[in-house]
């Protein structure tokens, strides 16, 4: 089981760990995963997500194209400091992964999904050239800090972050060493993530800990992107579901969309051209119950439609919120369902994403 | 109201004449974390030893509550299914989950006492 740079820093704060793609990571803290994702909303917490891959890319002039066969974004729009959400995509146009893609100095940075980071790099080095170099640093650590209160705090130790937005990113000094911020999250809110030697990641955050930002683990990372309406790999995406599927064709460029020369294309130009079978939507229960990952969905008259991805309670909307796959002609907002918990079946509507609003800076 | 008696499986229960009262421990609150949802049982049912009875979810799962007693259910607490948060305030005091119409009053006796259910969990962490 590995461990990251911030291993003791979280055990000396309290931290309940659990085993997660292969590392011992806090699941919460002393306050709770409810207290954490309120003080989130409310002000600011931090979050350590090193055990995410950072994947450094730099090649040839033919890196972008190279990269365009396995990533439907159009690189040309990319512009220096610019990050972009979109996938890798296997043959039938299935999701290997969801990522983060920053152009930086020199090439790309890349942030990948823990449980899937090794598999990428190896899908990603295939498509390279001989001459481009590719490394997923293990001398790094990522922070993210989320929250209304993230920019001050942030501003008060990295002067000048409060200039990004969102969506971008830049190179900034701490203690003398290079850091590297951009302005984006997993949890709805304004803020940052940063990345920074695992020799300063503790200094770091103690900083942030400091300034009033609050230690949050892996439960109310996962309560706070339901709410947003965010994919979590291996819940709503898998290599057995399309972006389309996932009802994510905005993270496909408009010229990929019209030109294609990706994997999987045919499927998902057949997708986009005809329609998807099944759709991913937000789901309400009406009362109180909460439908957990794998909770049969019913239509009005009884026919089993779709199945719940992930399930919890949301602390910020006060009441259960879902997301899962159904049958697309049962997709409309609003629309009546049945969920199946413990053998008995509770009324629920397709609900609007996100269950929370989000509140970016743009 | 008799001394409380504890389930290996973390629920607490207290005797007043032939009437259980049946909750959860601190502990089992602690391990779960803030709980969410609450389901308890319908007036009128039937209960074996041991056997699932209730339901208790926090943010990240769902557990069952089993009866450590055998009976039939008087009344279910509708003030936890209303604001499940206050079983993580009271577990052992206001917030019980049901109470429930003793079988055969030996079951009690064969359940934990507190200093015995202290060194249960002290020995078995999760």
């Amino acid at each position: 089981m590995e461990k990251t740079a911030l291993y003791n820093f979280h055990k000396n704060l309290g931290a309940k760990f659990v085993a997660f793609a292969g590392y011992e990571m806090p699941i919460q803290y002393k306050d709770g995963i409810v207290k954490e994702h309120i003080s989130t909303r409310q002000t600011a917490g931090f979050f350590d997500v090193s055990h995410m891959g950072q994947l450094f890319i730099s090649g040839s002039k033919s890196l972008e194209q190279n990269l365009e066969k396995i990533i439907p974004l159009d690189f040309k729009e990319i512009k220096i400091n610019q990050s972009k959400y979109s996938f890798l995509i296997n043959d039938k146009g299935g999701v290997i992964d969801d990522l983060i893609i920053t152009r930086v100095d020199g090439g790309f940075n890349i942030i990948l999904n823990a449980a899937c980071k090794d598999n990428d790099t190896k899908e990603i080095a295939k498509c390279l050239d001989s001459d481009s170099k590719y490394e997923l640093k293990k001398d790094l650590s990522l922070l993210a800090l989320q929250g209304p209160k993230s920019e001050t705090i942030l501003e008060a130790i990295i002067p000048g972050v409060k200039q990004l937005k969102f969506m971008n990113g830049d190179y900034f000094k701490f203690q003398g060493k290079k850091i590297y911020v951009t302005r984006s999250g997993y949890t709805g809110e304004d803020g940052f993530e940063i990345s920074l030697s695992n020799t300063n990641a503790e200094n770091f955050t103690k900083l942030l800990s400091n300034k009033g930002a609050k230690p949050i683990g892996l439960g109310a990372r996962d309560t706070l992107r339901l709410e947003a309406g965010l994919c979590l790999y291996g819940h709503e995406l898998n290599q057995d579901i399309s972006p389309i599927q996932a009802n994510l064709k905005w993270a496909i460029s408009k010229r990929r969309r019209e030109e294609g020369g990706f994997k999987g294309w045919e499927n998902i130009q057949n997708d986009l051209k005809n329609g998807v079978s099944k759709i991913r939507v937000g789901i309400k229960p009406s009362g109180k119950i909460i439908a957990r990952e794998g909770t049969k969905i019913f239509s009005s008259s009884g026919d089993e439609i779709g199945v719940i991805t992930s399930g919890t309670f949301g602390p910020s909307v006060n009441a259960p919120v879902a997301m899962g796959y159904i049958q697309s002609k049962f997709s409309e907002i609003d629309n009546k369902i049945l969920l199946e918990v413990r053998g008995k079946k509770h009324d629920a509507v397709v609900s609007k994403l996100p269950f929370y609003k989000k509140s970016y800076v743009k | 109201m008799s001394e409380k008696k504890f389930s290996k499986k973390h629920e607490w229960v207290s005797l007043d004449g032939d009437t259980a009262t049946v909750g959860i421990t601190k502990h089992a609150t602690e391990m779960l974390g803030d709980i969410v949802f609450v389901e308890v049982p319908e007036p009128g049912k039937s209960v074996e030893k041991d056997s699932q009875a209730a339901v208790v979810e926090s943010t990240k799962a769902a557990s069952d509550v089993y009866s450590p007693i055998s009976g039939e259910i008087l009344e279910g607490n509708k003030s936890i299914v209303d604001d499940p948060g206050n079983v993580n305030s009271d577990p052992e005091g206001a917030s019980w989950f049901f109470k429930i119409k003793v079988k055969d009053k030996s079951e009690f006796d064969t359940l934990m006492n507190k200093a015995d259910y202290d060194k249960f969990c002290a020995e078995n962490p999760s």
